[in-house]
């Protein structure tokens, strides 16, 4: 048992902070921090430092150019990347779409996607929900039927984050109605300019656009754009949704708003003293910061188990469910720490001007509580996830 | 032991509940004596306690409401202590829109010490989170003068004063108020303050218990028609026990809401301590109510479109007003004694 990083994790930690330190613009790390909406251009801004760097394809494999990081070292760049305030990378391309392609895609199509994916050239969304498949996805209606050399694509996806600054779009569509819904699934990757898809605002209650439905209506797309065999779809997807992914429980991110709701509760006023020194407020903050230290190291349990070559199935599940109930407590407690100033709700698309009229600290803790809801429940949602445990794990 | 609520305010809970269902305004509300259901008979009205202040805010509450009714019962009530029959009867006839302006930057949840003065019958100083301030005729300030809190009324559009306005996570609107030598008309001390802002304690309870039915029947109607894996997502159990937990917990915060509504003409620390127990109860059940619900339905509780959203903010909000759960707990730690 040694709980500290080794010498070459540490040093891996410091050329993160260095290159973070060096590189994150300070107009980017001030709008994470004040949880403001990033543009389009930000995102680009920061894809191409992190591709300048090497690290957008840190966990890529070395034969698509990647540096094949450890879970360690994924692990600590997420962190490193949280506490700095630095944007998350958009994980469409990068983490999503190119493992399934480096796994199930073509030759061509690794070496026209990859590279247009770390250039930034292609900006990924993702087609998988549709309005009657959300926790049950193989239901699926969005259908694809084969003409001559194309798909022609029917149908309606919903929750594509970030598809209204995307061009391309990798969706689930049914090919088949024969067997189990599972066997009938195909992975398309789709043109968003292609005639026939229509992109429509999504506004969340928080009042932020930030996903959005994508209808197809009668659109063609090329066969090349099929990724694997037809059919087999459902098995890329899964890949996608088992292959180790480090971040789910948010750790860093429950760090970073740990830090700042303190920072809050310092600066806010009851009674005359700090918040931070009342009692209650104290307790909910002590209970918090005890339930994230010990989910911190049941994370690293899960990275370490991962770099020992034991790949993280349903243990996944644990970090998502215990990792969102965490973030989303941290949420409520920064809502709570504000007090009155949460009554003023001031919100991109439902106002008019966007001046909160408190505390700069207390302008957007409301509407992050609000929109962090969504964390429970995308993904797979929590009762998805307990259900994962109760077979996976417990054989229930 | 009766827990019926009388005829005359079950008839008032209907005919309101229909009117709102209809989209009531402001004038089909006071013609329908919503607001006079606010005032006792000494001050004009037919109603003035906590079981007539109950139910038309369960009402408003369950209809999502944004009409400055909250607003016309504090403000009033104060203006009726203050002796001041002549602007309770414009209040109940709806001809008179006014709102309390009293708490401050910086006080949190606390009603004092405020700042702002009164030199001469002109006040300067700021004032928080006033509700529905905007279309108002009138402000009822709080001041100091020679050491004394005393209230003013004030033109909501007269010179000096500056509201600064944006919507509320509640609904309707809540602003920042700067005065700067602003002309007042005096109109007596504060001394009811504690009392009134019970009795807009328990309207804010009340409203959250509407909301609550609201959340759960949204919920249920929702697990009976959302099917996935080929049934209604109602007949999973682990579902089923929430939402049956959901149930309990509603059940209790109407129980607490009857519990502060039958103490609100105690005196001071018993009403107090049973306003706190209710407030706090509430919080905590909003709280869960409005998670739950959004858990509950998925995705789709997360858009703006969906009719669940400003029930949610309405939930939450409920928390931030009058006092939150923790600030409720450590004045009911208090009273105990």
């Amino acid at each position: 048992m040694d709980l500290n990083y080794t010498q070459d994790e540490v040093a891996f930690r410091d050329e993160v902070r260095a290159f973070l330190k060096d590189k994150l613009p300070k107009e980017l790390s001030d709008k994470i921090a004040a949880n403001k909406m990033l543009t389009k251009e930000d995102y680009d801004l920061w894809h191409a430092r992190l591709n300048d760097q090497g690290y957008l394809a840190g966990a890529w494999p070395k034969e698509f150019g990647g540096a094949e990081w450890t879970a360690v070292q994924k692990h600590i760049f997420e962190e490193e990347c949280a506490r700095a305030h630095a944007p998350r990378i958009v994980p469409f391309g990068v983490a999503m779409l190119a493992p399934v392609l480096q796994a199930f895609g073509s030759k061509e199509q690794q070496d026209y996607y990859l590279p247009r994916i770390l250039s930034g050239e292609d900006w990924w969304c993702q087609g998988y929900s549709e309005p009657g498949a959300g926790s049950d996805l193989a239901s699926l209606k969005t259908k694809a039927v084969r003409e001559g050399d194309h798909y022609i694509v029917n149908g309606q996806k919903t929750w594509t984050t970030l598809g209204q600054y995307a061009n391309k779009i990798f969706c689930l569509v049914r090919t088949s109605s024969e067997g189990k819904p599972q066997e009938g699934i195909s992975f398309l990757l789709i043109d968003m300019d292609t005639p026939g898809i229509e992109v429509r605002p999504i506004i969340l209650i928080d009042g932020v656009h930030e996903v959005n439905e994508v209808w197809f209506t009668d659109v063609k797309v090329p066969v090349e754009n099929l990724v694997g065999e037809e059919n087999k779809g459902w098995t890329y997807a899964k890949y996608l949704l088992t292959h180790e992914r480090t971040g789910i429980a948010g750790v860093g991110f429950s760090q970073e708003g740990l830090q700042s709701l303190k920072r809050v509760a310092r600066q806010e006023m009851q009674n005359g003293r700090p918040l931070i020194e009342d009692p209650l407020f104290a307790a909910r903050l002590a209970r918090i910061e005890i339930d994230l230290m010990a989910m911190a190291t049941t994370n690293l349990r899960v990275v370490a188990a991962a770099d020992a070559g034991k790949a993280p199935g349903a243990e996944s599940s644990m970090l998502k469910v215990k990792g969102s109930i965490i973030r989303q407590q941290i949420n409520d407690l920064a809502r709570r720490a504000i007090g009155p100033w949460a009554q003023p709700f001031v919100s991109e698309q439902l106002s008019d001007n966007l001046f909160h009229p408190g505390p700069d600290y207390a302008a957007k803790a409301t509407n992050v509580y609000l929109n962090n809801r969504k964390i429970s429940i995308y993904g797979g949602s929590n009762e998805v996830q307990r259900g994962i445990i109760t077979k996976a794990i417990l054989g229930l | 032991m009766d827990f019926n609520h009388t005829e005359e305010r079950r008839m008032l809970a209907d005919s309101l509940r229909r009117s709102l269902e209809r989209g009531a305004d402001w004038a089909a509300l006071a013609e329908l004596g919503v607001l006079g259901a606010l005032f006792t008979e000494d001050e004009g009205g037919f109603g003035g306690h906590g079981f007539d202040i109950a139910v038309v805010f369960e009402e408003l509450g369950r209809a999502g409401s944004a009409e400055p009714v909250l607003e016309a019962g504090l403000a009033g009530g104060l203006l009726a202590d203050a002796g001041r029959a002549d602007l309770v009867e414009e209040i109940i006839g709806g001809g008179l829109k006014v709102t309390l302006a009293h708490f401050e930057p910086g006080l949190r949840y606390d009603s004092g010490p405020i700042t702002t003065s009164a030199n001469e019958g002109h006040l300067s100083g700021r004032k928080s989170f006033v509700t529905q301030a905007e279309g108002s005729d009138r402000l009822l300030v709080s001041a100091l003068k020679d050491g004394e809190v005393e209230l003013f009324l004030v033109d909501t559009a007269a010179e000096g004063v500056t509201l600064h306005t944006t919507p509320a996570l509640m609904g309707g609107t809540i602003s920042e108020v700067t005065l700067d030598r602003v002309a007042g008309e005096a109109v007596g001390n504060a001394h009811t303050l504690q009392q009134r802002l019970a009795a807009a304690t328990l309207a804010v309870c009340a409203d959250a218990l509407g909301a609550m039915d609201v959340a759960r029947d949204m919920t249920l109607d929702y697990l009976r028609t959302r099917k996935q894996f080929g049934v209604p997502i109602g007949k999973f159990q682990a579902l089923q026990h929430r939402m049956a937990d959901v149930a309990i917990e509603i059940e209790m915060a109407r129980s607490a809401v009857i519990n502060a509504a039958g103490h609100l003409d105690a005196a001071g620390p018993t009403r107090d301590r049973h306003i706190s127990a209710a407030k706090n109860l509430i919080g905590r059940t909003a709280r869960l109510v409005a998670e739950e619900a959004v858990q509950m339905h998925g995705g789709i509780a997360m858009t703006e479109e969906y009719a669940l959203a400003p029930v949610t903010r309405r939930l939450i909000a409920a928390d931030h007003r009058f006092g939150d759960e923790d600030w409720h707990l450590a004045r009911f730690m208090r009273l105990e004694a």
